[in-house]
């Protein structure tokens, strides 16, 4: 599903002392099968943006109560946002918002915090039953949830009974991970899923989103604020300050705006920054910035200028 | 949205009425309480709406903010003035209807009971439209310190309400946190009969006690690890202040203006007689 914004703005607590714009004037497209990055320090927007586009936080206009105002005499009316996901059109009031949070699936920080069932099983179960249009059978439910169980890397046949509570904090992550793929959302939305883990568990975290993105989800968007996650995995990356959408890249040109991300108080990639201290020792190393290409390219280097290793 | 409802209400500028003592206001609120009951007639009342009108100008709150607090008692103070209206045994009566008496006596007592009511309501809004809870329960642990002699735990009881207003805000937010992700999953809040709707608070009542308890053990743990001891725990140093509250000018200049309200009070009641 294409995912097209144009000119979102949002405030918390509109007219009142704690008013705080959480975004302006945002305009973004997101394609099919992006596995998309969406970066920014705390307050930037992003999470504000991503909740748009369940209908988390609606456009006033798709609100039951919304009038349009009449534009006073000569005063140039605003221009309207745009909000598509898909064929959903999040400007209407007729959409249908339940049906769009089916196909659009969104984990939130700290996932593992709403995991409320008596067992794995319900828990997972719990958005199939509420998006079904008709009552599913028993194997019908078991079947699926078994499905995304397993995909997130889970023994199913081992923890279906247990209560969530009693699963490792990994563990309880992915299940409420599966809570919300079970329903085949064809576009997931997670905000920081590695906040709080070690590296190997960021890791792993990472894995298992780039194995949904190939299986279930086509495609894949991911709030964070780890450059390193963002550049390593993403197709492209935009980065959100103070509510506005300031680039929009593929993370190997990250890399070119480095000023400008370490004036926002953003880092750059590790491997960014291991290229500009060689490039400061005369030394120029091209690669796309992932890990491995880097670990490549300075060993071609060093093999060419004779070091031995 | 839940974000909507701050908490406690304070409205923070900076203003004369904001900087008083907490300690001043509390007791000022008890006084003004105390000669609202005590006003017999409309010239009390008035010198009490005065004393009102004069502390509004001075906390620079809108009065709009202040007006809002009326809304919830609205209902109680219609329904007393009916009630009186009604039922006031004077002795002008203007209608009469089996047990129901309308009388001038009843009419001029049911204005002065919703005057009454909402300048209690008004006045105790204002308090806490310039007082942070943090002050509040500060300026309240201070005025309780001589139950410390009956060996009550006074500090506890403040430090328990300062933790329970702390965790006020945070616990909205969580609630919104875990309402959007259950909704993200489908969930339904706002359809279907009341069993529905009880049965849909489940999925986030389970989360948000749990994260309750969770938040209550760090926050236990953390303050083990800063050696918090109980007043009365064996071995516990007396606790000095980081922030002392101290009497300054601008609380006698307070005092001043609750002394004329008080004096104003009595000397329309000795002097101009009762209501009616």
């Amino acid at each position: 599903m294409l995912i097209t914004a144009e000119r979102l703005n949002y405030t918390y607590n509109p007219s009142s002392p704690f008013s705080t714009q959480a975004l302006k004037d945002v305009s973004l497209t997101i394609g099919e099968g992006e596995f998309f990055g969406i970066i920014g320090h705390t307050g930037s927007g992003k999470s504000t943006f991503v909740q748009h586009l369940n209908g988390l936080i609606r456009i006033p206009s798709s609100l039951k109560k919304y009038k349009k105002r009449k534009p006073k005499k000569g005063e140039v009316p605003a221009p309207e946002p745009v909000l598509r996901v898909g064929e959903f059109d999040l400007t209407d009031k007729k959409t249908d918002f339940r049906a769009l949070r089916a196909k659009v699936g969104m984990v939130f920080q700290y996932p593992e915090y709403q995991l409320f069932a008596e067992s794995v099983k319900e828990d997972v179960a719990f958005g199939l039953k509420n998006f079904s249009p008709r009552p599913l059978s028993a194997e019908e439910t078991e079947e699926a949830v078994r499905a995304a169980v397993e995909l997130v890397g889970l023994p199913y046949d081992e923890i279906k009974d247990m209560s969530p509570f009693e699963l490792s904090g990994g563990q309880k992550r992915r299940v409420a991970i599966a809570g919300v793929i079970v329903t085949r959302p064809e576009v997931l939305v997670l905000d920081e899923p590695a906040a709080g883990l070690d590296p190997l568990g960021k890791q792993e975290i990472m894995d298992l989103l780039h194995k949904i993105h190939k299986t279930w989800c086509k495609t894949v968007i991911f709030v964070s604020h780890d450059m390193d996650e963002v550049a390593e995995n993403c197709t492209r990356v935009a980065v959100f300050a103070e509510g506005q959408v300031r680039f929009v890249l593929p993370p190997a040109e990250l890399f070119l705006h480095a000023e400008e991300l370490i004036s926002l108080g953003l880092d750059i990639p590790l491997t960014a920054k291991i290229c500009r201290a060689l490039s400061r020792r005369g030394i120029e190393i091209s690669c796309d910035f992932t890990t491995e290409d880097l670990i490549r390219s300075i060993l071609a280097c060093a093999k060419e200028r004779g070091c031995v290793c | 949205m839940l974000k909507d409802v701050s908490f406690g209400q304070y409205y923070p500028v900076d203003s004369f009425v904001h900087k008083l003592d907490p300690r001043f206001k509390l007791l000022c609120l008890i006084a003004y309480i105390a000669m609202i009951f005590v006003a017999a007639n409309f010239y009390g009342l008035a010198v009490c709406a005065a004393f009102f009108l004069l502390a509004v100008a001075a906390s620079r709150v809108p009065f709009r903010k202040i007006m809002r607090s009326v809304k919830g008692i609205l209902f109680i103070a219609a329904f007393s003035a009916v009630l009186n209206v009604f039922f006031y045994r004077g002795e002008t009566v203007y209608a009469e209807w089996g047990i129901f008496r309308i009388t001038y006596e009843g009419i001029i007592f049911s204005i002065f009971l919703v005057v009454r009511l909402f300048l209690l309501v008004m006045f105790s809004s204002l308090l806490t439209y310039t007082t942070t809870p943090m002050a509040l329960t500060d300026g309240l642990e201070n005025l309780l310190t001589p139950l410390k002699l009956l060996r009550l735990p006074v500090r506890e009881f403040a430090l328990v309400m300062s933790i329970t207003l702390r965790m006020i805000p945070t616990l909205m937010d969580e609630t919104e946190r875990i309402m959007n992700a259950q909704r993200a999953r489908g969930a339904d809040f706002e359809s279907g009969g009341l069993i529905k709707r009880v049965r849909a608070i489940v999925p986030i009542l389970i989360p948000l006690m749990t994260s309750a308890l969770r938040r209550a053990d760090e926050l236990g743990d953390a303050m083990d690890s800063r050696c918090y001891m109980g007043t009365y725990t064996a071995g516990a140093a007396k606790r000095t202040k980081y922030k002392k509250l101290a009497f300054t000018r601008r609380d006698l200049i307070g005092l001043l203006f609750a002394g004329a309200l008080i004096a104003g009070v009595i000397l329309t009641k000795v002097y101009l007689g009762s209501l009616l």
